[in-house]
């Protein structure tokens, strides 16, 4: 259905957000976008806009709004500063594939290359950081160039786009003809299944002794959660998740582990020896997951199922590559897999996380005297939302500690930071993954170091009123450097000690609920007084100043070394 | 392809085809340069089919390496296929301009390696000489002795040892999925 009528490019360009299904945008005006925002007045009946506070907030805001809806987060901003200073979201899109679109004012075409007020080459700078960058010169190119954008942020391994929109193309005159693509010749998002693949895959799974599936993101990505369920079912395998891939099984589910890596469970790292294979579902190898590389899956053949072919032997050598989207794969691989039980080998894993639980998880969740703990807050949240929030997370100790004990019940669960590790993301994501899935609770857990990051977007939730619940896990350091400090650098806390402003006069200036728990017989009432809020709240717990997120593997250590304890 | 297991660097020449659009040198540099990986020599052209670009890349590198980039270059939206040889598998020529100046032992040179005199002026002789580079490097130092004013060497160019572009089995399979797509959106 296209209009024959003209239309000035910053319309055509809301017409497109439209047609595609765009119902809100994160965005924040400036001179090199007013043209389209001139056009946004009139479409306010059909796009929600949000007025953030800061252009990084518009992105990862897009990007929370991205991981909870699974559409696509759509982000404007305007040129020169208004562009950079997204550069930090596409990167972190791109390390956790997430599908957004940036689109970004620029100077006229008649300005272009001149050093003219807030201009940038935001197309030069933003390339090595989304899947695709493009700038749209005139309003005739807007319909061809977004038909594309969306297609590419949001098939196969989805990722960020960014769309560089000069000023003159907002402004001129165009009849829009706008047809969503399908197709492009020199891009491939998804390879086809191949039955050869599929069957090798097979045979090692049969003769698997002591199996262990790794369950990335691609699987919620692909929303093959049913099918990877049916998948362990037969199998009998037993499962670890990654960070990102938390919640695409339930934390419940017989077979499953814990998470992967670094501060993952016990079994996973520690049997990773024993494990004679692993099945690698939709997720990459990060360096948190494998820890030291040359370490790591000694004794085991590798299945690789994944979608994109720079991820197969990049870092672990796949002895079974099955390319495709794991929608499609998983099913074909669990047709062409014997049923199997693997009760003794489970048992083992489970003696070793039930090792983990009486020696950190109780200590962490229910500890009877000193100060607050981390570990029995996220405990008591995630209790009274019956496991079933999605939990947002910002970076550092908090969320180390909330993606290790926070349960999940449904996918798309989780928004959190994994491959660039952005400080400040988590307020801001944490309003989009709201307004991405508008009746599911929002839980944020976030730190003082990042909430002071971002802190700016408490007054986005005042003018748009989103309801997200904030746990403020306060330590009053930068607690996960201070952490490594004390580990690995003698002690020294250089500079990670923090002097906090008043969160109370904060909260109250944002006209946002707020209260504060020192004692632990007071944190049951005050989750519950969150819970009960209407709107947002500001939870504010002060925790154990030097708490440490354990177990833990070393820097540089193998899986195989993960220390249950630290001495201090 | 198929890559010996061994992490000792040696030279591969790198074919990339895409789609004839702006930007996408700068998108395949630049993942060299995040890989650290030096490019010994880069040439773009045409390739023998319409509307497709062509880059010969020549570097220095483990094959481990030159695998992971290629991956990454051809995951580029409007890359269409990038494919590794070693360099016994394509035929390969370079070309290189002397600027001497007039000696009559430069006679003698232009004899014995056959070279192509270009231009001769009252006090210099551009020489032009084809071939790899081990080649035009050994005349260069011949040529040195008499007076060099200027030189230039062009990347590598290649051609594989098959008949026709390796790229056309992609193109056949990329042009019935299309038709496929359009036929199943005509039908809805």
């Amino acid at each position: 259905m296209n209009e024959k009528r003209l239309m000035t490019g910053g319309e055509a360009m809301l017409e497109v957000l439209f047609r595609e299904g765009v119902d809100t945008i994160f965005g924040y005006p400036g001179g090199g976008i007013m043209p389209f925002y001139n056009s946004l007045y009139d479409y306010t009946d059909r796009i929600r806009h949000i007025l953030m506070r800061h252009e990084q907030g518009c992105v990862h805001a897009a990007q929370g709004y991205a991981r909870t809806s699974g559409r696509v987060g759509v982000c404007v901003v305007t040129s020169g500063p208004g562009a950079t200073n997204t550069i930090t979201g596409l990167a972190d899109a791109m390390l956790d594939s997430t599908p957004i679109v940036v689109i970004s004012g620029q100077v006229p075409l008649s300005l272009l290359g001149s050093d003219a007020f807030q201009e940038v080459n935001f197309v030069g700078l933003s390339q090595v950081v989304t899947k695709w960058t493009c700038q749209i010169k005139h309003a005739s190119e807007i319909a061809d160039v977004m038909a594309r954008a969306f297609y590419i942020a949001r098939s196969g391994r989805p990722g960020p786009v960014s769309i560089d929109f000069t000023k003159n193309a907002q402004q001129e005159l165009v009849e829009l003809n706008y047809k969503p693509l399908n197709f492009i010749r020199g891009y491939v998002p998804s390879p086809e299944p191949d039955m050869e693949q599929i069957k090798e895959a097979a045979r090692l799974i049969n003769s698997a002794k002591k199996p262990m599936a790794l369950v990335g993101q691609g699987v919620t990505l692909a929303g093959a959660e049913k099918a990877l369920d049916e998948f362990l079912r037969k199998s009998g395998v037993p499962a670890g998740a990654t960070m990102l891939g938390l919640s695409a099984i339930p934390s419940d589910h017989p077979q499953y582990l814990g998470m992967l890596g670094m501060h993952g469970c016990y079994a996973a790292n520690i049997k990773n020896e024993d494990c004679d294979l692993l099945i690698a579902l939709g997720m990459r190898f990060d360096d948190r997951v494998t820890c030291a590389v040359n370490k790591y899956a000694l004794n085991a053949k590798v299945v690789h199922l994944e979608i994109d072919p720079a991820e197969i032997n990049k870092i672990i050598k796949a002895d079974a590559p099955v390319l495709g989207n794991l929608a499609e794969t998983l099913p074909l691989l669990t047709e062409a897999i014997e049923t199997r039980q693997h009760n003794e080998w489970m048992n083992e894993l489970k003696e070793a996380n039930q090792e983990e639980y009486e020696k950190v998880i109780k200590g962490a969740l229910h500890p009877t005297e000193g100060y607050i703990k981390m570990g029995e807050v996220i405990n008591a949240v995630s209790t009274a939302y019956g496991d079933n929030a999605v939990l947002v997370t910002d970076v550092g100790q908090q969320q180390l500690m909330a993606t290790r004990y926070f349960r999940f019940r449904s996918p798309r669960s989780v928004v959190t930071s994994g491959g660039l590790g952005t400080m400040g993301f988590g307020l801001p994501a944490a309003i989009g993954a709201k307004l991405g899935t508008p009746e599911r609770d929002v839980c944020l857990f976030v730190g003082d170091g990042g909430l002071q990051m971002t802190i700016q977007e408490l007054t986005t939730i005042l003018q748009t009123e989103v309801d997200v619940k904030i746990i403020l896990l306060n330590n009053f350091y930068l607690g996960n450097v201070r952490q490594w400090q004390e580990m690995f650098f003698d002690h020294r806390y250089s500079f990670t000690d923090l002097i906090d402003p008043d969160f109370e006069l904060v909260a109250k200036a944002n006209k946002i609920g707020y209260t504060c728990v020192e004692k632990r017989e007071d944190l049951a009432a005050a989750v519950a007084e969150m819970k009960a809020s209407k709107g947002a709240f500001l939870l504010e717990v002060r925790v154990e100043r030097e708490d440490n997120v354990l177990p833990m593997v070393a820097p540089g250590a193998g899986v195989g070394d993960m220390m249950l304890e630290y001495k201090k | 392809m198929v890559m010996s297991n061994n992490t000792e660097k040696k030279e591969f020449v790198i074919t990339v085809f895409s789609e004839n659009k702006v930007g996408l040198l700068g998108q395949i540099t630049s993942i060299f340069t995040y890989h650290n990986v030096n490019i010994e020599s880069l040439t773009t052209s045409e390739s023998a089919i319409a509307g497709i670009h062509k880059f010969t890349i020549v570097v220095c590198e483990t094959p481990e390496r030159v695998e992971r980039m290629v991956k990454q270059v051809e995951k580029r939206v409007d890359i269409l296929k990038a494919f590794v040889y070693e360099p016994e598998d394509v035929v390969m020529q370079e070309i290189a301009l002397y600027k001497v100046a007039l000696h009559k032992n430069v006679e003698q040179l232009v004899r014995r390696y056959q070279l192509r005199i270009l231009e001769i002026s009252d006090d210099y002789i551009v020489i032009e000489k084809t071939g790899h580079k081990n080649e035009t490097a050994e005349l260069f130092e011949e040529l040195k002795p008499y007076g060099v004013y200027q030189f230039v060497r062009s990347g590598s160019i290649a051609v594989v040892k098959s008949r026709r572009e390796l790229l056309d089995e992609y193109l056949e399979h990329m042009n019935q999925l299309r038709e496929r797509l359009e036929n199943e959106s005509s039908n809805n």
